[in-house]
């Protein structure tokens, strides 16, 4: 049934590389002249074309960047001379640390606040749950963020500077994980810890903000539906505590088209994440990719929304694959 | 001329039910109102800069204060909204014209129109729509028309899929079997029976993405794609004055900042309210 699930995402990666393929045939001007660089000579031009393949048919040109990727080969930036794979590779963990604790940040809020406004319809928990499921989707999240640092950076002085993953007096923690939040603590430096999550915790926060308001409004309306039937009713009937049947009986059952909105969820969050990268210099994959578009150096992007989009397939595939685990009754090829 | 004036007083019960409604029409007109008429009402020229009053914080002179280079940020942000308002407009109106007749077309025809509309859509919703936005614009060229459609093209699917649906519950329903059966050719059915019927749907979604489009627009300019900077435009202004955040300076970016955000949650709220005009089953 998983497997069934998995083959399912072939198509998708499929025509995302054809999509991330024909992006760069779609440059404007002459792509030879294009990575030959603005002091190429024709000759130098042509020796480009040839050695990139381009003179050949579209097709060709196709089979040959489908080998370049099987191999790992994503090309070279033009700016700083490095693969691109391995530019990533470096920068992916501090991207992946932050959307992460940016959607555990939207989770921890939004599911208690769904819950507590189903279980008090019309009340003001259930006003605040609308407002700020409403302020959440129109908040632009580079606005946020910058609101975020201006008060509790310049205003408060609780926040380091928006500057990076740690503080310029701390080094890095030995390479683990590349996430710098387990990696001192697998190496046991509280201090790294304190100055790692110091500098995650707003642009984290920037990112729970903008996600929060799916979740907790599926979450809202999902307890609603579940609350209202009939099991709940034998339960509390029965005689059960309102704890128990909120948390076990109801919760449980409600949180299955939580998850199914979780693959939005990930769209918005990837998404915004390079628009924060951006406002706190964080040194993720989207502010690599931002740098790149800046100084027209297309192999960064073009690698940059690959792996995007094969971590949101995947991240999709894991989705659905987890719905039909915890709920049985759901047939993954419907 | 009986349908118009039942659904004018379906709108004015509407909004005498709903004030909220009311409240973002309103903020809608004057978000219009400056569209259209910002650069003739606004006190200072938005290009117009003067070192000696640069950075000023907001005062009775300039209410918005003034910029790094001097210049006035209110003038800066009623100026901007015709362009914000334009990208918004032009890429909901491309993707509605794009989606809408793709969709319609794949629940009339069916087979294998169907199949490509719907490959097509699923493989652009395998990507995080921003990125691809990003991805586009970056390839097809930096410039504010390469904006519009590339946010055109990441609301394709929601738009296909929406008319798509609608269409083809429409295809078998009894008065398009009567108008086929009275000889009516396939492209006939589509103007005058399905397209009609699945028109309203699609302007209530293209209010409920307007917000989303302003956004991804914006976000666009922000990390520097499309708009140049003279130009005064809401994401532009907010990248240029994120920079003085840090050092207290908030007026730069906190007003076209939230100038952005107004508009947002005045279309969100239109949005609904128009769903809840045409389709009073899903509201809300």
């Amino acid at each position: 049934m998983v497997l069934k699930r998995a083959a399912m995402a072939i198509p998708s990666l499929i025509g995302v590389v054809i999509v991330t393929f024909l992006l760069t045939r779609a440059l404007p001007g002459d792509p030879a002249a294009y990575f030959a660089g603005p002091a190429a000579t024709p000759k130098a031009i042509e020796e480009v074309r040839v050695k990139l393949g381009l003179d050949k048919p579209l097709i060709a040109q196709f089979g040959h960047y489908v080998v370049d990727l099987a191999h790992g080969n994503l090309g070279t930036s033009l700016t700083t001379g490095q693969s691109v794979v391995t530019e990533l590779r470096t920068r992916l963990p501090a991207s992946a640390e932050l959307t992460l604790l940016g959607l555990l940040v939207s989770i921890v809020i939004a599911v208690p606040l769904g819950i507590l406004a189903a279980t008090r319809p019309n009340s003001l928990v259930d006003h605040a749950c609308r407002v700020i499921a409403t302020a959440g989707v129109s908040l632009p999240v580079f606005f946020t963020g910058l609101i975020l640092v201006y008060v509790f950076y310049y205003l408060l002085g609780w926040a380091p500077a928006p500057l990076g993953r740690l503080d310029v007096f701390y080094s890095a923690p030995p390479q683990v994980t590349g996430f710098y939040l387990i990696d001192s603590l697998l190496a046991r430096d509280g201090g790294t810890f304190m100055a790692a999550l110091k500098q995650l915790i707003l642009p984290a926060l920037t990112l729970g903000i903008f996600s929060l308001a799916p979740i907790a409004r599926m979450t809202r309306a999902s307890m609603l539906a579940v609350l209202s039937s009939d099991f709940v009713r034998t339960a509390r009937a029965s005689g059960l505590s309102a704890y128990t049947v909120i948390i076990t009986y109801a919760f449980h059952n409600a949180m299955l088209p939580v998850i199914t909105t979780l693959g939005m969820v990930f769209s918005f969050l990837l998404g915004a994440n390079v628009l924060v990268e951006k406002v706190f210099a964080w040194p993720g994959i989207g502010s690599y990719a931002v740098e790149a578009l800046l100084a027209s150096d297309f192999a960064p992007v073009q690698g940059f929304v690959l792996t995007m989009a094969v971590m949101y397939v995947m991240l999709n595939l894991m989705i659905d694959v987890l719905y039909g685990l915890i709920d049985p009754r759901v047939r993954l090829d419907a | 001329m009986t349908a118009l004036a039942a659904t004018a007083r379906q709108a004015r019960y509407v909004i005498a039910e709903n004030p909220v409604t009311g409240f973002a029409f309103v903020l809608f007109m004057l978000i219009v109102l400056s569209a259209v008429f910002g650069p003739h009402i606004v006190p200072y020229d938005p290009l117009m800069s003067d070192t000696a009053e640069a950075l000023q914080p907001p005062s009775a002179h300039h209410w918005f204060g003034t910029d790094q280079l001097g210049r006035d940020v209110f003038s800066r942000v009623i100026v901007a909204t015709r362009l914000d308002f334009f990208i918004a407009v032009a890429s909901v109106a491309l993707v509605f014209l794009m989606g809408g007749l793709a969709g319609v077309a794949a629940g009339f025809f069916g087979g294998w129109t169907d199949r490509i509309v719907g490959r097509i859509a699923d493989t652009i919703m395998a990507f995080p729509l921003f990125v691809l936005a990003m991805g586009i614009v970056a390839a097809l060229g930096n410039t504010v028309q390469n904006i519009v459609l590339a946010t055109a093209i990441v609301n394709f699917p929601l738009y296909a899929r929406i008319a798509r649906a609608e269409a083809n519950i429409r295809r078998d329903a009894g008065f398009v079997e009567a108008a086929r059966l009275s000889g009516n050719p396939d492209w006939r059915i589509l103007t005058f029976q399905i397209l009609p019927n699945v028109f309203p749907i699609l302007v209530v979604q293209m209010s409920l993405t307007m917000g989303y489009a302003i956004l991804n627009a914006a976000g666009l300019s922000f990390i520097g794609l499309g708009v140049r900077p003279p130009t005064p435009e809401w994401g532009i202004m907010v990248a240029e004055g994120s920079a003085f955040m840090v050092s207290g300076e908030w007026w730069n970016a906190f007003f076209p900042g939230a100038a952005l955000m107004v508009a947002v949650f005045c279309f969100n709220l239109l949005g609904d309210g128009l769903r809840d005009m045409v389709d009073p089953r899903r509201r809300t």
